[in-house]
């Protein structure tokens, strides 16, 4: 059987898709998110060093793979609609932008709480902390580009060069603990092993994966609104069953 | 050919190209600038770097490394601390006023902020802890505890090695 997936490309079937793929990825993403929240709180030792404070990691660290993971995705878009000119592909970054912001906030603001107790300071200007936060710059600024554009194929086309040249920052982030003295401690999921107990290990994963279907979900919904936006003169919106009502 | 390769491009191709380009040439250009900055993005110096003179002189810097293991006094008004940080290779002494954060611990990772007196004290204004990668129960704390003493004690001659 193939299929052809370049008919899901048009913004008018892919609409209808993304509507059918949301509860999909949304209730998943509750229950684990309840599984996770349960296993984090309830199952999960405390850590012999941090106590209880440590917990702050099952929401902190899938916030912030996901924002720089996010981040790429977008770019990935963004550099698919400049190349081929696709419509679709540039909503979809479009609509991957405030959640990525988000997420970005949340490692920030969680971070900071748990860095005034453990470390002793709200923020340092360390590499880590700094490229994060150049990276939630990089999330708003795109959105400010884009909104601030009112030709919605020109504010693509803009917002897309940002995207593709902030990317360079990803890694800088990922690897500042790597490269230069840093008070953020290093990665503890390497790919050569973990050094960590295996119920913190299993809350953790869960509340990433959590987060990741959490964040297909919404972003879905937000490129059907996208959609709707820019496509309102084309026939076939005007006859839908949600806008004839 | 360079004109002949330009023309038998498809725009896309073209535009492909230029993006990747593009990534390079600024990755490359900001890869540079880093490690132009190597020293100024790194948040602390450490001992041996300190020792090298590679850290300011008059003014303040953060140096870090571990505290030494019953290197901690106290003085009589209870806040005045004295430590030594050590990277391992070299050594230096560290005193400071003032409330120390909760993760503080002989044997662990500190960043301190401040100025290295003409005494060779490192008279610091600020003083954080540096947390590690690695996160134990209680009960997997005390099982490494009790291995690590049933290890010493069948081979007393041995130092264990980590």
């Amino acid at each position: 059987m193939a299929i052809n997936w370049f008919k899901y490309s048009a913004p008018s079937t892919f609409y209808g898709l993304a509507g059918r793929l949301v509860p999909w990825f949304a209730w998943p993403a509750a229950l684990l998110f309840c599984i996770g929240l349960y296993v984090g709180f309830f199952v999960a030792p405390s850590d012999v060093v941090q106590g209880e404070a440590y917990r702050i990691i099952f929401i902190h660290v899938p916030a912030s793979i996901l924002s720089m993971f996010i981040y790429l995705i977008m770019a990935g878009y963004a550099a698919l609609g400049l190349i081929f000119n696709t419509r679709l592909s540039a909503m979809m970054a479009t609509a991957l932008a405030p959640t990525g912001a988000l997420f970005a906030l949340i490692s920030l603001w969680t971070g900071a709480l748990w860095g005034k107790p453990m470390w002793g300071a709200w923020w340092v200007w360390d590499a880590r902390l700094t490229s994060e936060l150049i990276l939630l710059f990089l999330y708003l600024g795109f959105i400010a580009l884009q909104a601030s554009i009112d030709d919605p194929r020109r504010a693509d086309r803009a917002g897309a060069l940002l995207a593709i040249v902030g990317s360079v920052n990803v890694p800088i982030i990922y690897f500042s603990v790597k490269w230069w003295n840093t008070l953020h401690q290093g990665s503890t999921i390497k790919f050569t092993g973990t050094s960590m107990h295996i119920a913190m290990q299993q809350a953790m994963f869960t509340m990433l994966l959590a987060c990741w279907l959490y964040v297909i979900a919404v972003s879905l919904v937000r490129v059907r609104s996208i959609i709707l936006e820019r496509e309102r003169n084309n026939q076939w919106v005007t006859e839908l069953a949600e806008v004839k009502r | 050919m360079l004109q002949e390769m330009r023309n038998n491009m498809k725009p896309r191709r073209k535009r492909l190209f230029f993006i990747l380009a593009a990534i390079a040439i600024f990755g490359a250009a900001v890869g540079l600038v880093l490690y132009a900055l190597k020293n100024n993005v790194s948040l602390y110096f450490t001992p041996t770097q300190v020792f090298n003179k590679e850290a300011p002189q008059a003014r303040s810097f953060r140096v870090g490394g571990l505290v030494v293991d019953g290197s901690l006094k106290r003085e009589r008004d209870g806040l005045t601390v004295h430590f030594d940080i050590t990277d391992t290779q070299k050594t230096m002494a560290v005193t400071y006023k003032g409330i120390l954060p909760d993760l503080f611990k002989e044997g662990k990772g500190v960043v301190a902020q401040g100025k290295l007196q003409a005494d060779n004290v490192f008279y610091a204004e600020e003083v954080l802890a540096k947390h590690d990668e690695n996160y134990v129960a209680p009960e997997a704390a005390r099982a490494l505890e009790l291995a690590a003493k049933a290890a010493s004690a069948v081979a007393p001659s041995t130092p264990i090695t980590k």
